[in-house]
């Protein structure tokens, strides 16, 4: 199948783009600096993340969407204040993963931003789930741009005013060039950032305004080391539909309030996973020296019993080390447990860590 | 001065005597990307040529490091472990891999000159 391209197809390739197949659509992995200059000039600068192939899903509906939303979703929707964000999960009866994504409330409805690898299924679900009862748009008309990092907000509001009164994990509406642009503060990267909605048409120019402002084009190989230094999840990795969100350590993203009332898909799975605990659970690994344990390596405790496995792993270019996460029994889990991982055929110590192994603290209301 | 060769897994050799420096071409790290990480052969053991003789790791994958000749491991270039940032650097001088006694001289011959390398990483593309 011949992959789709992004509104800013051209300006990757312009910039020196090494392009690869992702999800059905060729994007940029790295641009011509690499993947260490990138990620770093994110931590110290402003990182701009073309990603466009997510899903931007808009349904179109009032309380009763709200209502109908509660009970495909854990998250508390019916109370969701216009222009807020909730990070939720799309799971299945057992509670594992089809998808993790963020719905905004919007003016008229909810916009909810998928997976592009899972965007069209999710769409399918979706749809079945709410009957047919409401209007659905999964957008191709509209290009999603991410701006990262501390210099992130000083540059978007040369290009966008006021944008720097935006709240973390929330959103509104801006006008861009007679036109309206809906931005979230939200991210990927354990950075403050911004992402931007808008059309097509107007995604390159507004790239390139970027970059004269100083911020620099990242690809997905710099924005994979950034949002696992900050012990973020990448679907499809650390989590799928075999795995809970529960399981993920992923239970802050569930509303206390939906755990006690209940009522969306899952529930009972993940009710009595809260109350048993789990047989395996996600954590943070960093191994001792430079080795590197990448997906699929396996987990060993002291005593040589193969204890889980390696979901993501890569060599942390901010922290300088090494990091993983991975799936281990859940007896094994706390800090500083000794474990061992089998690179190529050899055991090489490590310890469980705390998440994120980089952090840096988001402005405003992160802690809310 | 020996001539520089090349193989086809992107490996440089120079000969001095009996002894022969390996390192990995400037072609191959552009094709790996940062690296992090490297693996090298033990001392005073014998590898094969074309058989694995280490291991390199960038910010997206492994790659097996082969060694284009037979040999007995002399010596390790410890500085690029330490800091295999340094291979980025400067890949075909002072970032070499590891040097051996090479074991038979003829299997030189096989190996691609500078030229011909050239070409062939033009052409093949990798």
């Amino acid at each position: 199948m011949e992959n789709k391209i992004t509104a800013l197809n051209s300006l990757h390739k312009k910039y020196g783009a090494k392009l690869v197949s992702f999800a059905g659509y060729e994007m940029p992995i790295q641009y011509s600096k690499g993947i260490i200059e990138e990620h770093k000039s994110t931590r110290d600068n402003a990182g701009i993340f073309d990603v466009s192939h997510m899903g931007q899903l808009f349904i179109k509906g009032d309380d009763l969407l709200a209502e109908d939303l509660e009970k495909i979703f854990p998250a508390e929707l019916k109370n969701c204040k216009l222009n807020q964000s909730k990070y939720s999960f799309l799971m299945n009866d057992e509670a594992g993963i089809h998808d993790d994504l963020i719905i905004t409330k919007v003016a008229g409805g909810f916009n909810i931003v998928l997976n592009a690898a899972c965007k069209y299924s999710d769409f399918e679900l979706l749809k079945k789930l709410l009957g047919d009862k409401y209007e659905m748009n999964l957008s191709e008309e509209l290009s999603l741009i991410a701006i990262q990092g501390p210099k992130a907000v000083k540059i978007l509001e040369k290009i966008i005013h006021s944008v720097s009164e935006l709240n973390f994990m929330n959103g509104n509406s801006f006008n861009y060039l007679d036109d309206s642009v809906y931005i979230t503060r939200s991210g990927y990267t354990g950075e403050d950032g911004f992402e931007i909605s808008m059309k097509n048409k107007y995604t390159e120019l507004f790239t390139e305004k970027l970059i004269n402002e100083g911020a620099n084009l990242i690809g997905l190989g710099a924005r994979d080391t950034l949002r696992l230094e900050a012990g973020l999840c990448l679907y499809g990795h650390d989590m799928d539909i075999n795995k809970s969100p529960i399981e993920a350590s992923l239970k802050w993203a569930i509303s206390k309030n939906r755990i006690i009332t209940g009522g969306f898909i899952g529930f009972e799975k993940i009710k009595s996973q809260i109350e048993k605990g789990t047989s395996k659970v996600r954590v943070g690994i960093k191994p001792e020296g430079r080795i590197i344990a990448r997906e699929n390596t396996l987990i060993f405790s002291e005593d040589n019993k193969n204890i889980g496995e390696i979901t993501s792993g890569t060599f942390g270019p901010s922290i300088q080390v090494p990091i993983a996460m991975g799936y281990i029994e859940s007896s094994f889990s706390k800090v500083d447990t000794k474990i061992f991982l089998e690179v190529r055929g050899k055991k090489y110590p490590a310890s469980i860590s705390n998440l994120p192994f980089y952090k840096k603290s988001y402005v405003k209301g992160v802690n809310q | 001065m020996s001539e520089v060769k090349f193989s086809k897994e992107h490996e440089w050799i120079k000969l001095d005597g009996d002894t022969a420096t390996i390192g990995i071409t400037q072609h191959a790290t552009e094709m790996l990307g940062d690296i992090v990480f490297v693996e090298l052969p033990e001392l005073g053991s014998s590898v094969a040529k074309d058989g694995n003789a280490g291991v390199v790791e960038s910010t997206k994958a492994a790659s097996d490091i082969y060694t284009p000749v037979s040999g007995e491991i002399i010596e390790n270039n410890q500085s690029i472990v330490d800091d295999p940032a340094k291979i980025n650097a400067d890949p075909e001088n002072k970032a070499w891999f590891f040097k051996l006694k090479i074991s038979n001289k003829s299997e030189m011959d096989s190996l691609m000159n500078k030229e011909e390398y050239e070409k062939f990483s033009k052409e093949s593309g990798n």
